[in-house]
């Protein structure tokens, strides 16, 4: 930390132990010992087996296991219990155990002694096997072995020289003294990087955690860490390591009900988002939840259904009355149900579960129904807290995950009872609306980061063939659901078909003026015609009066003798003439 | 097949004298710390068991598994091997009334020695 340190920065030496390589910026201090120290019963010599067998395993360290405490035997027991085996690995030279049995009532001192014969094993088991990590686990008990305090105390500082000197990264466990860290202060010979564990019990249910309480020259987690021993060892949760630097995508998926998807801009969710589904009881959460797994199935996608509430048959059983079939993809590997109380364990062992099941499952949808049941096990910031990191987790993973909530009526509905809503990335609310004596479902995006939603409400109407999304009526007596709805529809198309009769009527009046009209022009035509052709008679009648004129004066002019013209005209001339 | 139990009969023999008293003094090089405790060691049992006690001498440094069949881990170490039961001392040894009692010598040795006498 001062200048004079040279600024080569600290050799680590990564344990395998999941979580715990990040929150200590790689591991624990190379070459140098590390003082792990807790109450009975923490982990300390899981821990420490843990970072021995995954120092031969994942790193080809091979290590040395000395142990105070647990012979041989026990001690393969245990890291078989990790599903590792000890006994092969000492077969094949990459582990040596030397069990040191210290009973006082064997010992008799007499004099100045050294612990050189520990020096020795160690010494031999460390060459047997070329270890670069080694453990003592507990070497305290040499206290209680042992009762000249001074030497044991020179000796331990020189064993812990001697370690760094062999440039052993190893790990010297502590039983917790009562207002120390260990018991005889270990923690004063090993001073470069300290280790406590913990193991409490609230209300019954128990939580480990893990701090670095010091770590000389590194930067570190400064927090208490929850961890979590189980068939595969521990896993470390680190709460803040993760940071906000998760990849995003463009790419969205369906929430496998068309309208909604509309609502969130046509194309559902993004791809890694987090939703958070929330309402008070019986709103419909679960079924929402159901959909997006469904249609996460359908895409062929894997999807992970974690319920505290129901049983896997029952989610199936009640969503087949929706008309949703889930059990085929239960049948085909596609949905995974994993059903647990919330109070079956503390919420870091629910993290952790959760953790194993996605890592298991590699599912790319994650469904948690509902998150506000974990209230029974936690505080609202354990919760808020245990939630980030899976939220993070989750993120890191690319998985797009829908978290319901129950709210209680009462509250506020835009409070989510975990307090989480900024961490997701879309909220669907699902509300009761109460009209008319009933109780309709309501459903409107609350908030949806990055797309263009709409701002209405829908109502959210169960059938037996799935879900509809029905526009709601705003009105002067407001939000119009269910039956008011179906009255407001009704007296809509009562007046649409009205306005139509309407339309109807006046077309044919018009029509009937039309044809009144043509009648008139007919009526016309034919007077027009009539007159026309009378006219024409009367020419021709005319004209023949004017001939028979014309004849009768010939013929009289034939009975007078008179000569006659060649025509009326000529005659008319002569006539004119005279 | 007949030679094995011949040498199994020569400690049997060599068990009623000298071999009454198996000391073995475990070390670790020759420091002054076992150089005095073997000085420590043998004077008190020229003084108290002459002529019925053996010392063995163990250099862990040349056999180091020897440590963790006896669970030596502080040296210097004396495994009293016979009389049974085996008994352990560690130290220097230069405080020789706990030497005597460690080892159970003062007794023993009296009654021992008045019993090999009559």
């Amino acid at each position: 930390m001062s200048k004079s340190h040279a600024p080569v920065s600290l050799k680590k030496c990564p344990t395998g132990i999941r979580g715990f390589d990040e929150l200590s910026n790689g591991g624990l201090p190379r070459g140098r010992p590390t003082l792990l120290c807790g109450g009975p019963g923490c982990g300390k010599t899981l821990f420490a087996m843990e970072f021995l067998a995954r120092g031969v395993m994942q790193f080809k360290e091979p290590g040395v296991f000395m142990s105070f405490e647990e012979t041989p035997g026990e001690l393969a027991k245990n890291f078989l219990s990790l599903g590792i085996d000890i006994n092969d690995m000492i077969r094949k030279g990459l582990m040596a155990v030397d069990y040191v049995h210290v009973e006082r009532s064997e010992i008799e001192e007499a004099g100045e002694y050294d612990l050189e014969g520990l020096f020795v094993r160690l010494a031999h088991a460390i060459d047997s096997v070329g270890a670069k990590r080694v453990v003592l686990d507990t070497i305290e008990v040499l206290f209680s072995g042992l009762s000249n305090a001074g030497i044991l105390r020179a000796e331990l500082r020189r064993l812990f020289e001697w370690l760094k000197a062999k440039g052993m990264t190893a790990i010297v466990t502590g039983e917790k003294g009562d207002r120390t860290l260990t018991r005889y202060g270990l923690e004063e010979y090993v001073a470069d990087c300290v280790i406590l564990l913990d193991f409490r019990i609230r209300e019954q249910i128990s939580t480990r955690r893990l701090r670095i309480v010091k770590y000389r020259g590194s930067s570190h987690g400064p927090d208490e860490y929850p961890f979590l021993i189980d068939r595969d060892g521990i896993s470390v949760l680190p709460i803040s390591s993760l940071g906000l630097n998760y990849p995003v995508s463009k790419e969205r998926i369906s929430s496998g009900i068309e309208r909604l998807d509309a609502m969130l801009g046509r194309n559902g969710f993004y791809i890694g988002s987090t939703i958070l589904v929330s309402g008070s009881a019986g709103t419909g959460k679960s079924s929402i939840a159901s959909f997006f797994a469904d249609a996460a199935c359908r895409r062929g996608d894997k999807a992970l259904y974690v319920t505290f509430e129901e049983s896997p048959e029952q989610i199936v059983r009640n969503m087949g009355s929706i008309g949703m079939d889930l059990g085929r993809w239960v049948k085909k590997g596609l949905l995974k149900y994993n059903a647990v109380r919330p109070s079956y364990c503390g919420l870091e062992m629910h993290l952790v579960a959760l953790y194993h099941a996605i890592r298991g499952f590699k599912p790319r949808v994650v469904v948690i129904d509902p998150i506000s049941n974990l209230s029974s096990v936690g505080s609202k910031a354990e919760i808020k807290s245990m939630l980030t990191r899976l939220i993070d987790y989750l993120k890191l993973q690319r998985i797009t995950a829908m978290l319901t909530d129950l709210t209680h009526s009462g509250d506020p509905a835009e409070r989510s009872s975990e307090d989480i809503s900024s961490l997701v990335d879309a909220w669907l609310l699902l509300r009761d609306i109460e009209i008319g004596g009933e109780r309709n479902r309501g459903i409107y995006i609350l908030k949806a980061r990055g797309m263009a939603h709409s701002n209405q409400i829908r109502e959210f109407v169960l059938t037996d063939h799935g879900v509809d999304l029905l526009d709601v009526y705003l009105g002067p007596a407001g939000v119009l659901t269910g039956s008011a709805r179906v009255a407001q529809e009704a007296r809509e198309k009562a007046e649409v078909l009205n306005s139509q009769n309407l339309a109807e009527k006046r077309m044919r009046e018009r029509e009937h003026k039309r044809k009144a009209l043509e009648a008139q022009i007919a009526a016309l035509n034919a007077e027009l015609a009539t007159a026309i052709s009378e006219q024409q008679f009367m020419v021709v009648e005319e004209k023949k009066g004017l001939d028979n004129v014309q004849k009768d004066r010939v013929d009289m002019a034939r009975l007078r003798k008179a000569d006659s013209p060649k025509n009326p005209g000529e005659r008319k001339r002569k006539e004119g003439g005279k | 097949m007949k030679r094995p139990p011949r040498p199994k009969k020569k400690p049997a023999k060599v068990l009623s004298d000298r071999d009454a008293w198996i000391l073995k003094l475990y070390v670790a090089g020759q420091t002054p710390r076992s150089i005095a405790a073997f000085a420590n060691l043998k004077q008190v049992c020229e003084e108290h068991l002459a002529g019925k006690y053996r010392i063995e001498i163990v250099d862990l440094l040349k056999n180091p598994t020897l440590a963790k069949g006896e669970q030596i881990f502080a040296l210097p170490t004396v495994v009293r091997q016979l009389p049974t039961p085996v008994k352990k001392l560690i130290g220097d040894l230069a405080n020789t009334e706990r030497v005597l009692v460690g080892l159970n010598i003062k007794p023993v040795a009296k009654g021992v020695s008045k019993a090999m006498e009559k």
